[in-house]
């Protein structure tokens, strides 16, 4: 099978090439687009099915497949080497089975769009970064991938460049400016981590001798860094909702399923290094919280559908990152995992009920939506279920254990931490339910002559009705002590492959136990339905109920509605300082660098005018000179002679 | 060539009238070159500007006939003397070329009115 | 033993400029189109005739292959030879040059309506110019063809040049001449130096590069004077921060054709220069201005990217990018290891690609709309899809986007630097970033938004030649980002050997 691994990133950059010739024919062949991306991603995920039953029973190995040398330098050898372990099958096997829902659905979506044929080469272009960034052997390999499927963000985030004024074409490139901020960490990680070890495969890095700690933590804070960057965390997470300006499938597949979690993976396929800095872990765990209570919070107060459901994405992937600093690092991919099924469900319902209203995305002007499309309304509903955690919901049991995880990594910092989790997930429920209220429920708030809501077409309703079931069902997949012993698959496929670190177990034992763990359970569950719960009452006649209380916690609603102004801090604080400065340099190039050149030209050009009055064109002058010089060179050497 | 022609004359019988001295033949040649020095500067017109290039030239000619002299009839000297002489001719001819086509353009051979090159 | 290649790269174009000079050709149009016609012959000719050094001078190859030499001329006992050769330093900027030359012969005549006989002319005499810079190995054929190659541009510029154009070319002549100057006495001190070669009786003067290059031994102090000579000419030609004034103007003056050659490989004789002279030669000074030369080049990047920012002219855009990108190769050569060399190498070919695709761009819409600045333009990819597609791959190769060429090469570089100095290495990878900023900039106000002006909406797309032009230079920028070893294998002995001789001083 390993021989076969090239496959699963060569066929979707071979569909996009045709989708791309498609592209150019232009006319009837813009259509056979759809067909062609699905296949393609078809066979990517069925060679990934088989891949992963290979590996399946000895985790601990590895498929490697190793292609042709791509870079080979002095001591530096990168070869284009693949490498598919439970780690990265499994999010192979996300990243191309939702990625195949999500093209399906964009056959219907984007079928009457001009640019279809693009866009579907642009989506497989993205999924061949994809595998490329998860299949990857090496760091550089994989930051092929990482700044491949930046790039395509970018282009699908303008898809629709010239809509609004050309503000998606501005989203985009925030959001590839703000990774390459990230990617500039990766990057000097890297180059730590070659020094160190002499090589960037990982692989040879894990079976590498630890790093002191000191360079560990600088290394691990770049990496993360890095991170920051491709999963939206503090404090570059400011790109992903404007991200939001792209095609919906585009959210639900790059900035909800896969691309986002990308941060998370790279940290868990170097979790053997994580776990050598606690201060890095520390950090990740503490920038993960933070990340999602603020994400939380902002999602409270903002209209817009896929805002909403972009700083949730914010909010989850910071718990993602909660697990991966408490040392739960499977956690952490279980959640990456049943977060895949259920925010592309909603990503994708939230684009089936924009598509049925004639493109409107401010929940404020819906309204009862349930009754005019039912699958997507039913659909809707589980995947926000399971984004609340409502009790045996796949949300449920990953949040459910990174919160476990977290309170149990041991010490007082783990309750805060806990805390800041708990917190977060009432604020995810409220703001959850909230939307769906607003959206599904209540009265009808838009104009019903000018707008006719209907059921999205069974190309987009099929992907949502898989995506309920996986969103439901996903939590089969790491099953609870609590409930079956020995019952967390992804745990016991995973852990062969991640390392183990408890950053904060040194402040002490805990000495929680199962019973505790049922315990926090029943805290999740009821936090969960009490967030729920708020949510449809208080917003189930929509929004004027709770303009009362927005009136009267003005600055609080202020505040949350502006984003806590990080966008306009950045811009005030780096931004207009760095733009100015780069009008500087060009005040300073031209007038000081390029002023001195033209000074010593013009040095030049004055001598020649004092000097050129001895130039008057008369002959008979200029043999005068001569004469005289001559005269008086002779005379001097005469003199010399004497 | 002319070197060993000279060297098979015999060089005693050669040694030229000793009645003029060879300092004499170097005022002349001083003389006739402050003169040429003297015209150059000072005439304005072109045509005797000409002749006095001519005239520095010849005494440039006689110094180096005065030198061959002093040193038995030393050829290189000589040679030196004919190869200026040649110089001089393509000079005069190329020379009185420019002053015609001067003197076409501008119907007058004062150097004075010669002052394109003014810097 | 000789082989013949060399000397037909450098007298084909030359000879073909005398063809064009003499031929009798008459029509309607004075026979441009058969100039042309003859021109672009000898153009394709010359890229094929160098074809095979790239399956001659194949992966792993050493030292001086396709050598020509022959006696020139004699100087008391100074035997002047007219040397040629191909090594793994020269062999892939030589077919850089005959590639690019080729395609700014098939892409010049939309901007060069008149005086097609002598633009012609010069643009071959300039071709055979530069071919012989990259392939000459003696002094005397080195510097009469690094002379020979700046009189054509002079005239390209100064003829078919924008307004400003008389100040752009004298500025420009008077800054190369300069430093050609200082090269030029270093040469001749160099040559008057007796050289002990083994086998040889004694002492003996030699204008040969690679004896030069084998044995000169020369005590610190005289290194340093003749360095800095050498490295000042180089400097300004890459330009290197401060002395790269010239450039922008040069840049935005030129034709297109005059740009595309100048960007794709003027610059990089500059940095060849230092590779090829500097390192090996005065191994001591080297390792004594390493760390100023790092500098220079970090400013380089760093200063060239923020006035790139600044620019609102697309095509002084570009040039200042160019500062930007070229800062890295003298970053990466003075880093002094396999990986900085390397990287530098396959970033002189990377950029001699990515910047004359972004010009030829930016011509093509100058020839249409007339204006460069960028406020003009907007929402181009409604009605020039296949210009929006050019200028995006054009736009990722130069930011770096790895899977094209501007990666591996930026990449080898930052990691080679990073490993001679880590802060330097650190906040030149930061510089990452400032590319994105501005390159990401010029191509959203370009391309996409809305269209707003009405004389955009009747631009018309690329036609087919002119994608055709194009096309090459795409799919080596993926060539290169793909299989980057492919070029590297032909590089790294030669490098390796330059890199040995400066450790050695160490």
């Amino acid at each position: 099978m390993s021989d076969y691994l090239f496959l699963i990133p060569s066929l979707p950059l071979l569909g996009a090439l045709l989708c791309g010739i498609l592209h150019a024919r232009g006319g009837k062949a813009r259509d056979l687009a759809g067909p062609v991306a699905n296949l393609a991603v078809l066979g990517s995920f069925l060679v990934a099915v088989l891949a992963f039953l290979e590996i399946r029973g000895h985790e601990a190995e590895a498929l490697v497949y190793e292609g042709f040398t791509w870079i080979h330098t002095g001591t530096l050898l990168l070869p284009f080497k693949l490498h598919l372990d439970a780690l990265s099958g499994f999010m192979a096997l996300i990243v191309t089975g939702v990625g195949l829902l999500i093209h399906f659905y964009s056959i219907g979506y984007m079928a009457h769009d001009e640019g279809r044929a693009k866009y579907f080469a642009y989506l497989n272009l993205f999924v061949f970064a994809m595998s490329l960034l998860i299949l990857g052997a090496n760091l550089p390999l994989l930051f092929v991938g990482w700044e491949g499927v930046g790039a395509m963000s970018y282009l699908l985030i303008g898809f629709w460049y010239d809509k609004e004024g050309g503000w998606p074409a501005v989203a985009g490139q925030k959001a590839f400016i703000a990774n390459r901020v990230g990617d500039m960490g990766f990057l000097i990680g890297m180059f730590l981590l070659f020094t160190n070890f002499g090589t960037l495969d990982v692989a040879a890095m894990k079976e590498a001798p630890a790093l002191s700690g000191g360079v560990a933590t600088l290394i691990c804070l770049l990496l993360f860094l890095g991170a920051t960057g491709k999963s939206a965390q503090i404090p570059l997470f400011v790109w992903l909702p404007d991200a939001m300006a792209g095609p919906t499938p585009v959210s639900a597949l790059i900035h909800a399923a896969t691309m986002v979690t990308a941060g998370v993976y790279m940290v868990c396929r170097m979790s053997f290094l994580f776990v050598q800095s606690p201060t890095a872990m520390a950090v990740v765990a503490v920038v993960g919280a933070v990340t999602a209570l603020l994400a939380g919070t902002i999602a409270l107060a903002q209209r817009d559908l896929k805002k909403v459901l972009a700083y949730s994405t914010v909010s989850q992937l910071g718990y993602m990152f909660l697990a991966c600093g408490v040392g739960a690092f499977s956690a952490a991919i279980f959640h990456v995992g049943t977060h895949a099924f259920f925010k592309a469900l909603l990503f994708l319902g939230a684009g089936s009920v924009i598509h049925g209203m004639h493109e409107e995305q401010d929940a404020f002007r819906m309204g009862g939506l349930r009754r005019h499309m039912p699958i997507t309304w039913i659909t809707f509903l589980v995947g926000g279920l399971c984004l609340a955690g409502f009790p045996l919901t796949s949300g449920f049991f990953s949040k459910d254990e990174i919160l476990w995880e977290t309170v149990s990594s041991g010490g007082s910092a783990a309750y805060a931490l806990w805390g800041l989790g708990a917190l977060t997930a009432l604020l995810t429920a409220f703001y959850t339910f909230r939307l769906v209220s607003l959206t599904f429920l209540g009265k009808e708030r838009f104009d019903p002559g000018e707008v006719h809501p209907h059921e999205s077409p069974w190309t987009m309703t099929l992907p949502l009705v898989i995506l309920a079931l996986l969103g439901l069902g996903g939590g089969l997949m790491g099953l609870p002590a609590v409930f079956v012993e020995d019952g967390n698959w992804i745990h016991h496929l995973l852990s062969p492959v991640l390392a183990e670190g408890r950053p904060f177990a040194s402040e002490g034992g805990h000495g929680l136990d199962h019973a505790q763990e049922g315990l926090f359970m029943v805290y999740s569950s009821i936090i969960a339905v009490v967030g729920i719960l708020a949510g449809l009452i208080l917003y189930r006649n929509g929004p004027e109920r709770m303009a009362g209380l927005a009136k009267t916690f003005r600055p609080v609603h202020v505040l949350l509605a502006g984003k806590w102004f990080v966008d306009e801090i950045y811009q005030v604080c780096i931004l207009t300082p760095l733009a100015a400065l780069s009008r500087f340099a060009g005040w300073f190039d031209l007038g000081i660098v390029d002023g001195l050149v033209n000074g010593l030209g013009r040095l030049f050009q004055g001598a020649g005018f004092l000097v050129r009055r001895v130039q008057d064109g008369h002959i008979q002058s200029y043999a005068m000179w001569m004469a005289g010089t001559t005269t008086v060179v002779l005379a001097w050497l005469v003199m010399q002679l004497w | 060539m002319i070197a060993s022609i000279l060297a098979v004359l015999p060089a005693a019988e050669g040694i030229p009238n000793p009645s003029i001295p060879t300092s004499w033949v170097l005022l002349l040649a001083a003389l006739l070159f402050i003169l040429g020095i003297y015209g150059f500067l000072v005439r304005r017109d072109l045509i005797v500007v000409f002749m006095s290039i001519e005239l520095m030239l010849n005494a440039a000619n006689l110094t180096f006939l005065a030198a061959a002299r002093e040193r038995m009839l030393d050829p290189e000297g000589q040679v030196y003397a004919i190869f200026v002489i040649t110089v001089a001719a393509v000079e005069a001819a190329v020379g009185l070329a420019l002053l015609i086509a001067w003197f076409r353009l501008r119907a007058t051979l004062d150097v004075e009115t010669a002052v394109e090159l003014e810097g | 033993m000789d082989s013949s290649l060399p000397l037909i790269l450098t007298f084909l174009p030359l000879a073909g400029a005398l063809g064009i000079l003499v031929a009798p050709v008459r029509g309607r149009d004075g026979g441009a189109a058969s100039l042309w016609g003859f021109a672009q012959l000898i153009g394709v000719a010359t890229f094929l005739a160098s074809l095979p050094l790239w399956f001659g001078y194949g992966p792993g190859e050493e030292g001086v292959k396709f050598a020509f030499s022959a006696d020139w001329f004699r100087f008391q006992t100074l035997q002047v030879r007219f040397a040629l050769g191909v090594d793994g330093l020269s062999v892939l900027l030589i077919l850089l040059t005959t590639l690019v030359s080729m395609l700014v012969l098939f892409s010049a005549s939309s901007h060069i309506k008149d005086r097609a006989r002598e633009f012609l002319f010069w643009l071959l005499v300039m071709e055979s110019g530069m071919l012989g810079v990259f392939l000459a190995l003696d002094f005397f054929t080195f510097y009469v063809f690094w002379e020979v190659m700046l009189i054509p541009l002079y005239f390209i510029i100064g003829i078919w040049g924008g307004p400003r154009r008389r100040y752009a070319t004298i500025k420009f002549f008077l800054y190369t001449m300069a430093g050609s100057v200082l090269m030029l006495l270093a040469i001749v001190w160099l040559v008057s130096h007796p050289l002990t070669l083994p086998g040889a009786g004694g002492p003996a003067l030699t204008s040969s590069i690679l004896d030069h290059t084998a044995h000169l031994r020369l005590p610190a102090s005289t290194q340093t004077w003749l360095f800095l000579a050498f490295a000042v000419a180089f400097l300004i030609k890459v330009p290197a921060v401060p002395f790269h004034t010239w450039l922008p103007d040069a840049h935005v003056e030129a034709p297109t054709s005059g740009s595309v050659i100048l960007a794709g490989v003027l610059l990089k004789m500059g940095t060849y220069g230092l590779i090829r002279f500097c390192l090996p030669l005065f191994p001591l000074a080297t390792l004594d201005f390493a760390p100023i030369l790092m500098g220079i080049g970090l400013v380089g990047l760093l200063y060239g990217a923020f006035l790139a920012w600044a620019q609102s002219d697309l095509k002084k855009l570009v040039a200042y990018s160019s500062i930007s990108h070229l800062g890295p190769i003298v970053l990466g050569t003075f880093a002094l290891n396999a990986l900085g060399l390397e990287g530098s190498v396959l970033q002189m070919i990377s950029h001699g690609l990515a910047t004359p695709a972004l010009f030829l761009l930016v011509g093509m819409i100058y020839e249409r709309r007339h204006t460069r600045e960028i406020g003009d333009f907007g929402g181009l990819a409604r009605v020039m899809p296949r210009f929006a597609f050019f200028l995006m791959l054009a736009t990722f190769a130069s930011v770096g986007l790895p899977g094209l060429s501007g990666f591996v090469g930026e990449f080898m570089i930052f990691l080679g630097a990073f490993q001679a100095s880590p802060w330097i290495g650190a906040v030149a990878a930061a510089g990452v970033i400032f590319g994105a900023v501005y390159m990401l900039s010029m191509m959203r106000r370009v391309a996409f938004g809305p269209l707003r002006s009405e004389e955009n909406r009747r631009l018309k797309d690329l036609s087919l030649r002119e994608s055709l032009v194009l096309v090459p230079l795409v799919v080596l920028f993926v060539w290169i980002g793909v299989s980057p070893s492919t070029f590297t294998s032909r590089t790294s002995k030669t490098l390796a050997q330059i890199q040995a001789k400066v450790e050695q001083a160490r």
